[in-house]
Formats: structure tokens, C-alpha cells, sequence
């Protein structure tokens, strides 16, 4: 007994200590500036949120903050099934699957190529290895629209403009630099003894890299999927310029559900769309973010 | 089974030129150490016999093939980290067939190897756990043992006991002692721990600065040091080096080193080629051969060489054995090793005399360090 009060007596201690800590002027300054900056994304989430909720009768009424009256799913339906953008009526839904159908083709693509690059640019002697990764590292940094017009007829003379694979194969090489990169500073912390050791055992390029690199690569694997699904479950340009009618991604569509609207704007259907588009990277982060994480971390001392 | 040759091997890096018309050659079934401070070239050479680095100049021949543009798998090559490099993701098992797996053996063979190695080291209750759940000890044992399932005829030690504790680090000489004779196999192994070479070796190559200052066995390397980097190197303490004027008298070919006055009687000292009157020369005492104390020179019977008396700057106690740092009057120090057991300690300030054996001197040429 005396000593369950003897902890408690030391906990508030501990206690009154910590909040005597916490209760000065620069961490009120600091306080107040996060909770603006949290309430700067916050509140227009929120509306988003509540208004997706709510019947056109209580929009009308234009009090924003309020929550719904009545709760409805009735936008969420709509905007999945019936919405229109443009000319179809399919709703978000088709563009959810033609966002997948982009998705997978891009990371295969994309991790896969930049993963090996990257582990030549970090564990070969490659001539030239220290130029090319000069210019890789240029083009990370050169923006979309300037090479967009060249890369249209680019991807035209291939064949496959307006199809999936032409935003898949365009993501893929805009990214590559960058994933190129990382991949490479990340190889670049395995030990040289280790691929020495390889090197006497097998010397087999793709042997070491599948058998040896590549199952070290879970940390860093899950921060470039990340990276990439959120980077092209996002995209708008270049799905709205290499997709074709019926191969926009979700995001396309979105904005084209906003923007033409016949008659009444229904701004519940807008904001269950922009919800269901948001969704999956959240899914995403969510389920993995952890790893996330570590996986940066892991990466900056040592995989 | 093959010898090893380096053929007048140049090494650059870029415009830095580290190592020129670099000769050796390894015997057949010879434990070789190459053994040298950090930096001198001995892991540059180790990497370049290995294939891991290239050759600017010369060529390496292995067993009468020219290796030196082969691949470091295709070289009949095994070798040993110092971190010892074990494949973090696989087992023990998979880190011993790697290797094997790569060469497209059949698999009884792989298995058979493996069985082999891992009843040799005793490591069979690793064979399922990762390199992260093994002791320093036992990830030395698995490197061995992925060097050994090789059945090559040459092996390759990059400092692999450096990482090990100073008790492991005695077993696992040992224990590669034992391999070697077992398997009769050529070793390279590189250190620049001079116990392990001393104790290992058949034969030792001393490396400083990218060049080979001598290649011969234990015994030769300590007792007659080729030049002054050698003497001092191999030792411990490190070899007494004192300057001194050479005379010649009634009593023979001497040397006096001026701050203490002593003669060192050279009369003993087989000369290759014998200085002159008046020239400078360095003298080597080692601390292990002095003789303390007055009684000490009645136990040489005449053969003293030397003879001095000087007070003590400090001493070290190592257990069975004392070294006593002498102020050598020109600001030097002369260090003395003597078993404690039959000495008192002398304490700082106290004069001693100390006697040396006239047949243990090295002599070398001040100019050109080497031994004369």
C-alpha cells in the first residue's frame, strides 16, 4: 500500500515536473503555429468530409461547417456508379480501375529497372558511373511540362499513345532518375567486403543482385513503393496527355466530373468523388507507413 | 598444387603511384603472411592477386597460369574477410553453398563439401541461423568455412583475426595453423599484427610504403633484420637503434655511440661488408637479449659487447616480465625486457647496468639503413 502511494506520489512529481517544462513561451509560440498549420489542411478536410454527407437541400443552405442534418450515402453512390465526366456516365468507378490498371504496369516497370541500375551505379566499376550519375541526377530535377510536347511524339512514333501502357511506360521514365538514385545511395552502404565475397563466389551480375542485394532490399523497396503509388495514383498531367478516351485514370476523371456539371452543382457528389480518389494512397500509407518509417531511417544509417 | 608468382606489379591510382616493380614469389603449399603497418600496400596486393583490383603493370601467375586479367572467380581462389562478409540474408548453409551453387556442381557434391567443412570447423549447430545471431568467433568459423567448401588450392586471409578478442584471436591462430597443416594448401594471408606472423608464418614478406623490405622465414626476419624498417617493425618492444662512430683499435672492429660513451664490441658481428674508421653507423640492441645487473656480466664470461649504466626514465610491468625504459643521455630511451622473477624492479631515478652480448648486435648503414 505505502509503496503503490509512494509511486503515485512520484509519478505526479514526474508529472508536475513535465508540465512546468512544457509551459513556456517558445513551445506556446510553437504550439499555436502546428495547430495553424494543422487546421490549414484540417478544415477544408473537414468540410470535404461533412458535406459529402450531407443532401443538396442542406448545402443550399450554405453553412459549411455544420454537420449534416440527415446523414445520406447517396453522393458516395453516385459518385462511384453515375457520375458523369464528359460524355460517359460510369462514374469514379472506372477511373479506380483504370488508375490500378496504370499503377502496377508503372511500379513493375519502374522498380524494377531503376533497382538494377542502381545497383550497377553502387556496386560495379562502371566506367563513366560518376558521369551518369551526374546527368541522372540533372534529370531528376528537370520538370514534366518542359519535355512534355517531345515526349508525346515520342510515345506516338511508339504506337501506344492514348493507351495504359503509354502513361505507364511515361511514369516509369520520369521516375526512373530519382528511384535510379536512391536505389543507388542505398547500395552504396552494403559493405564492399560483402560484394567482394560475391564477387570471388559467383561473379554472376544477376545472380548476386537476386540472390545477395535484392533480399536486402525490403527496407528501401517499401519506401520507393510508396513513393510511387502515391506519386502516380496522383498524377493529373500525364494521365489527362498520354491517356486516350476511357484509358484516363481517376484523377482525370475527377476533375472532368467538377468541372462539367449540367444544371444543379452537386457538391456532395463532387466531394464523395474527390474522397474515393483520395482514398487508396491513404489506404496505402496507412497499412505500410510504419515501414515507411523505418525504412527511411534504416536507409540513412546503414540497410 | 600451385605456386604463385608477382611479376614486376605496378599499382596505380590514377596519377599516385603506390607500388612499382613489385617481385615476389609465393612457394607451393607455403604459409605466406604479408605483414606491414596500415597503409603500406599489403591489402592493395592481397585485393590485385585476387582479382578485386586491377593491375596497372606486371602480371600475376598462378600454378603457371597467367592470371591476371581472369576473373576473380575463374583464379582458383579462396579468401577470408576481415569483417568476414557473411550474406546477411542467408543462412549458414546458404553462405557455404553460395559459392558452390554458382560453380553448377550436382548437389551430393555441394552437400558433401558441406558436411566436410562444417565437421572440420564444428560448426554444425549453426548451420540454420543467420549471421546476425552469431558470435565474432563463430562468424569467423562460417568464413573459413565458406572459403574451405571451395577446394581451391590457394587461400587468401585479408586480417581476419583483427575483429576477434585478444583469447579468440590466440584459438583461431591456431586453429588456422592446424588447417594449414592439414590441408597442405598455399595461404596469402595479410596482417599487421607481427605476433601473428611470428607465429604462423612459414615464411613472412615485410611490406612498408607499396615496397617488399624482406621475405624470409620467422626466424630470419627477427634475427637478421634486412635494413632498419625491419628491425624496428618486427619486436616488442621495438629494437634499440643507437647511432654510432665505428673505431677500429687493438681490440678489434667496435662502435661508440658518443652520449653514453659505451664501445659496443663489434669483434663477434659477421660483416658483409666491413665500415670504416670514422663512419656512422646504427646499432641494434634487442630489449630481450640485455643482461641486468653486475652479476650479470659475470654470467656472459667475456662475452659482454656492451655495457652500460644509466638511470631509469620509467618502467612497465607485463605479467611475467618487466621493461625498463633507460635514459639514453641524448634525450633517447633504451628499452630492457627482464623476467622480474630474478631482478628486483628498478625504480625511476635508479642507475642500472646492463650488459650486451656481443654475437646479438645488428649493425645497419646510416645512409642507406640496410644492414651491413
Amino acid at each position: 500500500m505505502t509503496v503503490s502511494v509512494e509511486t503515485a506520489g512520484m509519478a505526479a512529481t514526474v508529472q508536475k515536473a513535465r508540465r512546468r517544462k512544457r509551459i513556456r513561451g517558445s513551445s506556446i509560440a510553437i504550439m499555436v503555429f502546428l495547430t495553424m498549420c494543422a487546421a490549414f489542411v484540417s478544415v477544408p478536410l473537414y468540410v470535404v468530409i461533412v458535406t459529402s454527407f450531407k443532401t443538396m437541400d442542406q448545402i443550399a443552405l450554405g453553412e459549411v461547417l455544420s454537420l449534416p442534418t440527415e446523414w445520406t450515402l447517396e453522393p458516395w453512390r453516385k459518385a462511384w456508379f453515375e457520375v458523369c465526366a464528359g460524355m460517359t456516365c460510369e462514374g469514379v468507378s472506372h477511373g479506380f480501375w483504370v488508375s490500378l490498371k496504370i499503377l502496377f504496369p508503372s511500379l513493375i516497370l519502374s522498380i524494377g529497372i531503376s533497382s538494377v541500375t542502381g545497383y550497377a551505379l553502387a556496386l560495379w566499376k562502371i566506367r563513366w558511373a560518376g558521369t551518369f550519375l551526374f546527368i541522372l541526377f540533372l534529370c531528376a530535377f528537370v520538370p514534366f511540362q518542359i519535355i512534355m510536347i517531345p515526349l508525346v511524339v515520342l510515345v506516338s512514333s511508339l504506337g501506344v499513345y492514348g493507351t495504359i501502357w503509354a502513361v505507364a511506360i511515361v511514369h516509369s521514365i520520369l521516375a526512373m532518375p530519382l528511384l535510379t538514385l536512391i536505389f543507388r545511395n542505398f547500395y552504396k552502404d552494403v559493405p564492399e567486403e560483402i560484394i567482394n565475397a560475391a564477387i570471388m563466389d559467383c561473379g554472376s551480375f544477376w545472380k548476386i543482385f537476386f540472390e545477395i542485394i535484392l533480399p536486402m532490399s525490403a527496407n528501401i523497396m517499401i519506401v520507393v513503393l510508396i513513393l510511387m503509388i502515391t506519386t502516380v495514383w496522383n498524377d493529373y498531367l500525364i494521365g489527362l496527355i498520354f491517356g486516350g478516351v476511357g484509358t484516363q485514370p481517376m484523377t482525370v476523371i475527377l476533375a472532368n466530373t467538377v468541372i462539367t456539371s449540367f444544371g444543379e452543382v452537386q457538391y456532395n457528389v463532387d466531394m464523395a468523388a474527390a474522397l474515393l480518389t483520395a482514398i487508396p494512397p491513404l489506404v496505402v500509407y496507412f497499412a505500410v507507413g510504419k515501414f515507411f518509417v523505418q525504412g527511411i531511417t534504416a536507409g540513412a544509417i546503414k540497410g | 598444387m600451385p605456386d604463385i608468382e608477382f611479376n614486376n606489379i605496378q599499382k596505380s591510382f590514377g596519377r599516385l603511384t603506390v607500388m612499382r616493380d613489385l617481385n615476389l614469389h609465393v612457394e607451393d603449399g607455403e604459409f605466406l603472411v604479408l605483414l606491414g603497418p596500415s597503409g603500406c600496400g599489403k591489402t592493395t596486393l592481397l585485393n590485385m592477386l585476387a582479382g578485386l583490383q586491377d593491375v596497372t603493370d606486371g602480371s600475376i601467375v598462378i600454378g603457371g597460369h597467367d592470371v591476371t586479367d581472369r576473373d576473380p572467380k575463374d583464379r582458383g581462389l579462396a579468401m577470408v574477410f576481415q569483417s568476414y562478409a557473411l550474406y546477411p540474408t542467408k543462412t549458414v548453409r546458404g553462405n557455404l553453398k553460395f559459392g558452390l551453387s554458382a560453380q553448377k556442381l550436382d548437389r551430393a557434391e555441394i552437400d558433401r563439401r558441406v558436411e566436410w567443412a562444417v565437421n572440420l570447423l564444428q560448426i554444425d549447430e549453426l548451420l540454420d541461423r543467420k549471421p546476425a545471431q552469431l558470435s565474432g568467433g563463430q562468424r569467423q568459423r562460417v568464413a573459413i568455412g565458406r572459403a574451405l567448401v571451395k577446394n581451391v588450392d590457394v587461400f587468401l586471409f585479408d586480417e581476419p583475426l583483427s575483429n576477434l578478442d585478444a583469447k579468440l584471436r590466440a584459438e583461431m591462430r591456431l586453429e588456422i595453423k592446424k588447417l594449414h597443416h592439414e590441408l597442405a594448401k598455399t595461404i596469402v594471408f595479410v596482417t599487421h599484427d607481427q605476433v601473428e606472423a611470428m607465429t604462423m608464418a612459414t615464411r613472412v614478406a615485410v611490406m612498408n610504403a607499396g615496397v617488399i623490405q624482406q621475405v624470409g622465414t620467422p626466424d630470419e626476419i627477427y634475427e637478421r633484420p634486412a635494413n632498419l624498417f625491419v628491425a624496428r617493425f618486427i619486436g616488442s618492444p621495438a629494437m634499440n637503434t643507437l647511432n654510432a662512430t665505428v673505431v677500429r683499435d687493438g681490440g678489434g672492429i667496435g662502435a661508440v655511440h658518443a652520449p653514453t660513451g659505451t664501445r659496443a664490441d663489434l669483434s663477434a658481428y659477421a660483416f658483409s661488408s666491413e665500415p670504416k674508421e670514422g663512419d656512422t653507423v646504427v646499432i641494434g640492441l634487442r630489449p630481450e637479449h640485455f643482461s641486468v645487473g653486475c652479476e650479470a656480466a659475470k654470467a656472459l664470461n667475456g662475452a659482454s659487447g656492451a655495457r652500460f649504466s644509466l638511470p631509469v626514465r620509467y618502467t612497465e610491468k607485463t605479467g611475467s616480465d618487466v621493461t625498463a625504459f633507460l635514459d639514453s643521455g641524448d634525450g633517447g630511451l633504451i628499452a630492457v625486457r627482464f623476467d622480474h622473477k630474478h631482478h628486483h624492479v628498478p625504480k625511476p631515478g635508479e642507475k642500472v647496468e646492463i650488459h650486451y652480448p656481443k654475437d646479438r648486435f645488428d649493425v645497419f648503414d646510416t645512409g642507406s639503413e640496410k644492414r651491413i
